[in-house]
């Protein structure tokens, strides 16, 4: 296979995934009759066009750094965590759990307190999986799958049979108390003249950068990062230089399925305000995407996620203001997992093709 | 419960369990030659609305099925393009496959029929009509096994006895044949199959259609037999449950038979809880019946009912040797 250089490895290889994935989409809306100029127009203007627009991007693109985090964790140690949805919801749980359990006077208590909670009961449900891969040698994609479902499953009982209070009747917790409330960017000062309209985007997203600034760190200045890093290039190498198999995945599991937890102080406790049926909402499946497209660097997690925020927000602006329905972020969602994750090799050969003739002069 | 009750219940497990127990052994023969497939969801999507649509606008099931069919092969041959052509990650070829699935399908029937993304309701010929039984009638008399007969196994669409006689063909196939010997070997060890002379490129992509193919009946059962119409995101996870009974059945396709009707037994009780909660004598959440067949297929996989060994040359992309 044609070598080519890292930044053409690193920038061009995701860029060109990107383009490749664009392009089939405005043939997929071309072939439905509809026009790709005025889609990609409304989902500029919808995304990034104004504060507004910016302050739902920037929410989504919040979750989607814990969830892409969380996978790159795992990835690293050559684990695919394809588990990020059910971890979230059973986050979201413990989020719950605890705004509900005092009033609480202010939110700079409660967030502490849910974030630990959330990150623990994400953590909680990757933990079983871990333990299979690690000891009994279940497959970790199968097992994490079977866990989205098991956790959906849970919740749907919770909700309907526990936590409903008496009388509502929508599946869903009791709001959670005004003191457990995060201040949206709106609310803040200086930021609150930017963002000049009630907006989701809230205090979870400095906690989402400070999560990819700590990711770097944990990954490529820590010993149990390059433990992790070691173990998932080579796990007979890794054994060999006396890392424990069992002890990366349990805590690369444990890591990743805790900062998938973490995702729904953003969405159960920042925006809902109470917790709901598949509250992740497909936020745990983006992540695979975020990862991929991020090439498992925290830095490009963080543009990545920017970038399915973007997605996200302005599908639903196609979806609200064009005749294409708002499935078609689904659509490129797939796609870009699939160019990038999937057809890598044919966009790398692509670009081989460009850089050969350099190769031959170093060679 | 008394039996005429029991009798609804199996006969409702069998039409829950066709289109599992089609997508598992759609999943058996590409697992068995070495590709990983957690794209059997987005294969029935694709079908199911291929098929309902092409129902809908020709009035006939059997057209409708050739579309679902070709809708189904034509995803089984991107996953193939993308892992054994390119040698890219299976695992994450299905998942995106699954995701463009979800997306277009929707896409596709809005802008054929804009009906919020469901096609047309079909009737008549449109969708597979229940096939009586040879004897169904006379036989219905004999006491137990009679109505068992003409009630359960009797009255089903044809995608239904398709299906179970594809159980046994798929036995034969895999264990009987020069191509099912093959399929095996270059699901364990591609080298040798090579070695041999044998193209593991051909043998594999063979096995990715005949996924699709066997998909496309899934699907096509879920629009125009088990329901009438595609919907959004109708499967609701089945190719997934369907996977589950896959390692359920350690890719054994008798074992497959038993793993998708013992699933389609769960989502068929998952239907009345009424009758569970008079069998059991205390309410079963239905949530929980719905996890039932994941958390057994997490035990199972966890080795402690047997053990469920994967073809071990399974998500690895073969680089012949230069």
């Amino acid at each position: 296979m044609a070598r080519i250089p890292r930044w053409a490895d690193l920038v061009l290889v995701p860029l060109i995934s990107l383009l490749l994935a664009g392009i089939i989409s405005a043939l997929v809306i071309l072939a439905i009759g509809q026009s790709p100029k005025e889609a990609l127009t409304t989902m500029v203007t919808g995304a990034v066009g104004s504060s507004y627009a910016w302050g739902y991007t920037l929410y989504y693109a919040t979750s989607f750094m814990f969830t892409g985090l969380a996978v790159t964790v795992a990835f690293h140690g050559s684990l695919f965590n394809i588990g990020g949805e059910g971890q979230a919801q059973l986050g979201g749980l413990g989020v719950a759990l605890v705004c509900l359990a005092v009033p609480w006077p202010h939110w700079t208590l409660a967030l502490p307190m849910a974030m630990i909670a959330g990150a623990l009961f994400g953590a909680a449900w990757a933990a079983i999986p871990a333990y299979l891969q690690a000891r009994r040698g279940s497959h970790i994609v199968i097992t994490t799958i079977m866990f989205n479902y098991i956790g959906a499953a849970l919740i749907v009982y919770l909700l309907v049979n526990v936590l409903r209070p008496p009388g509502q009747m929508d599946p869903a917790t009791a709001r959670f108390p005004s003191g457990a409330a995060l201040p949206t960017l709106h609310d803040l000062p200086l930021l609150g003249l930017i963002f000049d309209k009630k907006i989701p985007a809230n205090v979870t997203l400095f906690v989402a950068l400070i999560a990819c600034w700590l990711v770097w760190l944990l990954l490529w200045r820590t010993r149990l990062g390059y433990e992790i890093r070691a173990f998932g290039r080579s796990e007979p190498a890794a054994r060999y230089a006396g890392i424990s198999p069992f002890r990366v995945t349990m805590l690369a599991m444990l890591i990743s399925g805790a900062l998938a937890g973490l995702m729904s102080i953003n969405n159960v406790m920042g925006e809902s305000g109470r917790l709901l049926q598949n509250s992740s909402e497909g936020a745990g499946f983006i992540g695979i995407a975020v990862a991929l497209m991020g090439r498992n660097h925290p830095i490009g997690v963080f543009l990545a996620a920017i970038l399915f925020g973007i997605l996200y927000q302005g599908g639903a602006e196609i979806g609200l203001w064009t005749s294409i329905p708002i499935e078609l972020r689904t659509v490129v969602q797939g796609l870009v997992i699939l160019f990038t994750g999937a057809l890598d090799h044919m966009v790398r050969m692509m670009l081989g093709v460009f850089f050969r003739p350099r190769r031959i002069e170093v060679a | 419960m008394d039996y005429a009750t029991l009798l609804q219940i199996l006969d409702s497990t069998i039409r829950l369990a066709t289109p599992l127990l089609l997508a598992c052994l759609a999943g058996l023969y590409s697992e068995r030659s070495g590709i990983f497939d957690i794209g059997l969801e987005g294969k029935m999507l694709m079908a199911a609305m291929s098929t309902g649509a092409v129902a809908a606008l020709t009035g006939s099931v059997w057209i409708g099925l050739l579309a679902g069919i070709s809708g189904a092969v034509l995803f089984a041959l991107v996953h193939g393009v993308a892992s054994i052509t390119f040698r890219g990650n299976q695992l994450i070829s299905g998942v995106a496959l699954n995701f463009v699935a979800s997306g277009i399908t929707v896409l596709i029937a809005q802008s054929l029929f804009r009906q919020g993304g469901r096609t047309p309701p079909l009737s008549g010929e449109a969708r597979f009509n229940p096939i009586t039984l040879p004897f169904a009638e006379a036989l219905s008399g004999v006491p137990i096994l009679g109505p068992l007969y003409s009630e359960v196994l009797s009255g089903h669409g044809a995608l239904v006895y398709i299906a179970l006689l594809a159980v046994p063909v798929t036995w034969w196939v895999l264990f009987r044949t020069r191509f099912g010997l093959r399929l095996r070997a270059v699901g364990e060890n591609p080298a040798s199959v090579d070695t041999a002379g044998i193209s593991v490129i051909r043998l594999r992509y063979g096995a990715v259609v005949i996924t699709g193919i066997l998909c496309g009946l899934a699907g096509a059962y879920m629009a125009a037999g088990l329901q009438a119409g595609f919907g959004k995101e109708m499967t609701a996870g089945r190719g997934y449950i369907a996977l589950a009974a896959l390692i359920f059945a350690k890719w054994r396709p008798w074992y497959a038979l038993m793993a998708t009707l013992l699933f389609g037994f769960f989502q068929a009780l998952a239907l009345r809880p009424d009758v569970i909660k008079n069998t059991v004598g205390f309410d079963v959440p239905v949530p929980a019946l719905d996890a039932l067949p994941y958390i057994l297929t997490v035990i199972v996989l966890a080795g402690f009912v047997g053990r469920a060994i994967p073809p071990r040359a399974g998500g690895e992309p073969y680089v012949k040797e230069r």
